[in-house]
């Protein structure tokens, strides 16, 4: 419908500068909170409408490309949509909708002031990361990354206690100083290696290049993307907990962590190109080392009390798998890298819905303190169980796909140990997770901290709303992958591989 | 009229400068120095399009041809300086009628544009000027002028800043001055042009390696190159804000484009770079100063003085860039010179507003201000963004040539200390937008406004150039480039 009015160009750049539109509309009625709000919802929905459209042109076959302007000799701000950008995009888009909806409840339950500039960055951040999708080459997704790490600054911030400024600041010195000494200088290496930052089918590289310097870029680049967490540049997630929850679930459990493994996936395949990388010795080491953070993220969230803590930590280890499907060089890996980017947003996003909605109606945040919660909020406790399969990767829940896939990644490319050791974790998924929500119905007696069951309800509706999406969409991809599956298999077979 | 327009650059700002004293009253004396600001930009506009309609300008003073009497020579490189040098100081001047009357008692704001005028037509002339001895006359003037300027500061410590500026700085004129005499003893001439031409005849000689040490070093303490740049912090930090924006912007800017024009077009490449181990002593000073004074920046309680300290670091940037030796590096030079100007403008100017509403810039006195004042905070934010080298700011545009440099000639190890520099600037200023946004306000009851438009505009002008010239570097980068090729084509 939409393409009769707009070609897929067009339609692109709308979807990049759609979420700025709501802000103006979010200023105007800084007064009527629920006209503001109304903003968001609005240009939310365009935008899914608009993601939707575009991946249906997409799927139709078609591939636009819009250059914007060249800001140095060489270097441009373009865009190209390309598999793993539209997959993204459509997790994204669909995913602040939901959670617009979700923080309206949130927000207001619990009081939070300065709602206004909260709209206003998020917007701002959502911009971001629809540029960040489609960028077309490494120094527009620079940009947009940037951008990203800036307005999102304002959110991990946004209680302005000195927790939150300790907070921040860890988050900001982390993610800037990363991108800045090592990404970046990656970016300029690859510039003057390759002579060129357009992402290409199959890498930018030509055979002349030497692996040393192949090698140093591609360590760069990974510990560079300070957002895809790989220890030990990790710290920043738990930090920025301190963020209300709509944040930590949107942005640090969708947009921002996936911006990250989305670079990361992007330059593997389009940068360097599975075949090189399979080439290169260093891989195979900072494979071993994305596995032992997964092992140690997993350790450390069984020892977290604070629930978003916890939820953190095993946000780290989950981006580790999507960072090993990129370095395991095989289109398996790449296939579940990029499902579990899909997998473990809305299983992740689920979970902190749920946190947020604990701590909004029971003020809970520590775990121990959730016993026997289940009989006062059932519906919050079955989308936790549910989300909780989703990161382990059970069914009925999507997560189950993307794992399949990454453990065919891991046999292909001959990494047993590196199963082994993602089958462990898997089964500390279970035991830091499941706990939560079995001992919240069937706990009860022995709970800590005796609760009145008549003082605690759910959460209020728009919050219990939202997390009751995510939820059943969990499950719904379970059921019916075939979108996203799609999209990643389109990737896996750009990506090609000889081993694959 | 048009022929004439090399020497009209300067002489309007110096006529300007008496004329004041006869005017008097202080507002007809600043609308009079904006206007005279205002023609000096629109000549240095008018030479730029003579420069590129009909290629280097050469202007006799006097009739008296080159080698006799003094020659004014303007190309891409002179020209490019002359805007930037007017249109800075145009854009402050703007804001300067609000904030002096605040810093400058009633009687001497009349005495303070006086000593603004000689210190532009000083700086214009070291710029426009084909003559050695001509460049040490004008750096004197302006050097002069600038002194006055920063004794006039309200604080008691800006005489002793003065006082302090004044013997280094007269260290510095003297060793330029003792160069360019033994230059002269050498070859017989003063003329720029034909210095080029005569001292490879005698290159090898001990007093030319001499006069370059001496020139070297003088110039070097003009434009604080670390270890030299002890007077700046105290300078900048103590001067009335309007002198230190001007200063910031263009005075340090005009002493690099010295060391250029000498060590390329009058010594040439290759007796700096190959017979002398410039590459070594310009990058390790460099560097020195980008790590060292980045780090003191981190530690400072006065926000002027911490920007004081971070120029001396971005001056740093810049020595790099010509120590490199190569054409990406000079234009990072270029580059970084014209960025730099538009950055410390808007953090100068938007600091002059608080000092203007607050009247402290200790850095406890920004607390609450990213609500009281939140333009001007902004426009420090921006700034800083600039500084720090983040993507859509100039800083990003010359931080993105300085390294490319550096990985071309193999520095790789630089080029990650000058990613380090980057990181130490987000350290200093976060320092700022921490107290500024976190921090609630001192006293309850006294909230400041917000900066007057006067002010506000002005910053506001360069914020957004560092905005529009990040995104758009045709011009920028097209320039620095083409001046960068001029400087190695070098005269010979």
């Amino acid at each position: 419908m939409i393409d009769a009015i707009m070609s897929q160009d067009i339609l692109m750049q709308w979807i990049i500068i759609l979420p700025l539109l709501a802000i103006p509309g979010i200023l105007l009625f800084h007064k009527a909170p629920n006209l503001r709000e109304a903003a968001t919802l609005i240009v939310g929905g365009l935008l899914l409408i608009a993601v939707i459209a575009f991946y249906q042109g997409f799927d139709a076959g078609e591939a636009p490309y819009v250059h914007w302007w060249e800001l140095m000799p060489g270097l441009d701000i373009a865009f190209r949509a390309e598999p793993l950008g539209v997959l993204f995009s459509l997790v994204a888009g669909s995913l602040w909708l939901v959670t617009s909806i979700y923080a309206i409840g949130y927000m207001r339950g619990h009081g939070e002031a300065n709602q206004t500039r909260f709209y206003c960055c998020f917007a701002i951040a959502i911009s971001g990361v629809m540029g960040l999708a489609f960028a077309d080459n490494l120094f527009t997704l620079f940009v947009f990354y940037e951008v990203l790490t800036l307005s999102t600054y304002p959110l991990v911030t946004h209680a302005g206690t000195d927790k939150a400024r300790h907070g921040g600041r860890v988050y900001l010195s982390i993610l800037l100083s990363t991108s800045i000494l090592f990404f970046l200088f990656a970016i300029i290496g690859t510039w003057a290696e390759a002579g060129t930052l357009t992402f290409v089918q199959g890498g930018v590289f030509d055979t002349t290049t030497s692996k040393t310097v192949l090698s140093v870029l591609l360590v760069l680049f990974i510990f560079g993307i300070g957002k895809a967490a790989v220890m030990p540049f990790h710290r920043w997630l738990p930090a920025a907990m301190v963020a209300p929850t709509p944040v930590s679930a949107l942005l640090h459990a969708v947009a921002v962590v996936k911006a990250g493994v989305f670079t990361i996936l992007k330059v593997c395949v389009y940068i360097f190109g599975i075949d090189l990388l399979a080439d290169l010795a260093i891989t195979d080491w900072l494979l071993y080392l994305a596995t032992a953070g997964v092992l140690l993220a997993s350790l450390v969230a069984m020892r977290q009390d604070n629930l978003k803590k916890r939820l953190a930590y095993s946000t780290v280890g989950q981006l580790g798998y999507i960072t090993i499907g990129a370095l395991l060089a095989t289109q398996a890996g790449v296939l579940g890298g990029a499902l579990h980017i899909v997998a473990h947003a809305f299983g992740k996003i689920t979970l902190f819905f749920c946190a947020g909605a604990i701590m909004v109606a029971a003020h809970k945040t520590e775990i121990s303190d959730m016993r026997g919660l289940g009989k006062s909020m059932p519906i919050t406790m079955i989308a936790f169980f549910v989300g909780s399969m989703s990161i382990i990767g059970l069914p009925p829940a999507a997560g189950m796909w993307s794992k399949w896939y990454l453990f065919m990644g891991t046999l292909e490319a001959d990494q047993l140990a590196v199963m082994i050791i993602l089958m462990i974790s898997s089964l500390l998924n279970i035991a830091y997770l499941l706990p939560i929500p079995l001992r919240a119905f069937f706990d009860g007696e022995r709970s800590v901290v005796t609760i009145r069951r008549d003082q605690i309800k759910e959460a209020p509706w728009p919050s219990l709303l939202a997390l009751s999406i995510t939820a059943i969409m969990t499950m719904v991809f379970f059921f019916w992958p075939q979108v996203f599956y799609g999209l990643a298999e389109s990737l896996a077979s750009i990506a090609g591989g000889t081993n694959g | 009229m048009i022929q004439h327009l090399p020497i009209l650059q300067v002489i309007i700002p110096l006529l300007a400068a008496p004329i004041c004293f006869i005017l008097k009253e202080a507002r007809l004396v600043r609308w009079f120095v904006l206007i005279a600001n205002a023609m000096a930009f629109v000549i240095s506009i008018m030479l730029l399009q003579q420069v590129n309609l009909h290629g280097t300008l050469v202007y006799s003073l006097g009739g008296w041809e080159a080698p006799i009497g003094i020659e004014y020579r303007i190309d891409e490189l002179n020209a490019y300086l002359l805007i930037l040098v007017t249109s800075i100081s145009t854009i402050t001047l703007m804001a300067a009628g609000k904030s002096l009357t605040k810093e400058i008692p009633e009687s001497k704001i009349t005495y303070f544009y006086i000593a603004y005028m000689l210190c532009l037509t000083g700086l214009l002339g070291i710029v426009a000027t084909g003559d050695a001895f001509n460049v040490f006359v004008f750096l004197e003037i302006s050097s002069l002028a600038s002194y006055t300027m920063i004794a006039m500061g309200n604080d008691r410590r800006s005489l002793w800043a003065s006082y302090q500026y004044l013997i280094m700085g007269t260290i510095g004129a003297t060793f330029i001055l003792i160069g360019i005499g033994l230059m002269y003893m050498m070859t017989g001439t003063l003329n720029l042009y034909d210095l080029a031409e005569r001292l490879p005849e005698v290159e090898h000689t001990k007093t030319v390696f001499t006069a370059f040490a001496f020139f070297l070093v003088g110039v070097c303490l003009k434009l604080a190159l670390f270890p030299l740049h002890l007077w700046l912090p105290n300078a900048y930090a103590y001067a009335p804000s309007i002198a230190t924006v001007f200063l910031a912007a263009t005075a340090t800017k005009v002493a690099i484009y010295v060391l250029l024009r000498f060590i390329f077009s009058v010594y040439g490449f290759e007796f700096s770079f190959t017979h002398l181990p410039l590459t070594e002593i310009l990058v390790s000073l460099g560097l020195l100063g980008v790590i060292a004074a980045s780090i003191v920046a981190i530690y400072q309680t006065n926000v002027k003085r911490l920007f004081a300290y971070s120029s001396v670091s971005q001056i740093g940037y810049m020595i790099l860039g010509i120590g490199v030796g190569t054409k990406t590096g000079l234009t990072a030079t270029m580059l970084h010179l014209f960025n730099h100007a538009l950055m410390k403008s808007a953090i100068f100017l938007a600091l002059a507003g608080v000092v203007y509403r607050v009247g402290s810039v200790n850095i406890k006195a920004f607390a609450g201000l990213g609500r009281q004042m939140p333009w001007t905070m902004a426009a420090i934010v921006v700034g800083g963004l600039s500084l720090i080298g983040v993507p859509l700011t100039v800083g990003f545009v010359s931080k993105w040539y300085l390294v490319l440099a550096l990985l071309e000639s193999n520095m790789w190890p630089v080029a990650v200390l000058v990613l380090v520099g980057s990181l130490l600037a987000i350290a200093y200023i976060w320092r700022i937008v921490e107290v500024a946004y976190f921090k609630p306000a001192l006293q309850n009851n006294q909230a400041y406004k917000e900066a007057p438009l006067a002010i506000l505009i002005p910053a506001w002008i360069f914020v957004i150039a560092n905005i529009y010239f990040g995104i758009d570097t045709s011009f920028t980068a097209g320039v620095s480039e083409k001046t960068a090729e001029l400087l190695f084509g070098g005269v010979r």
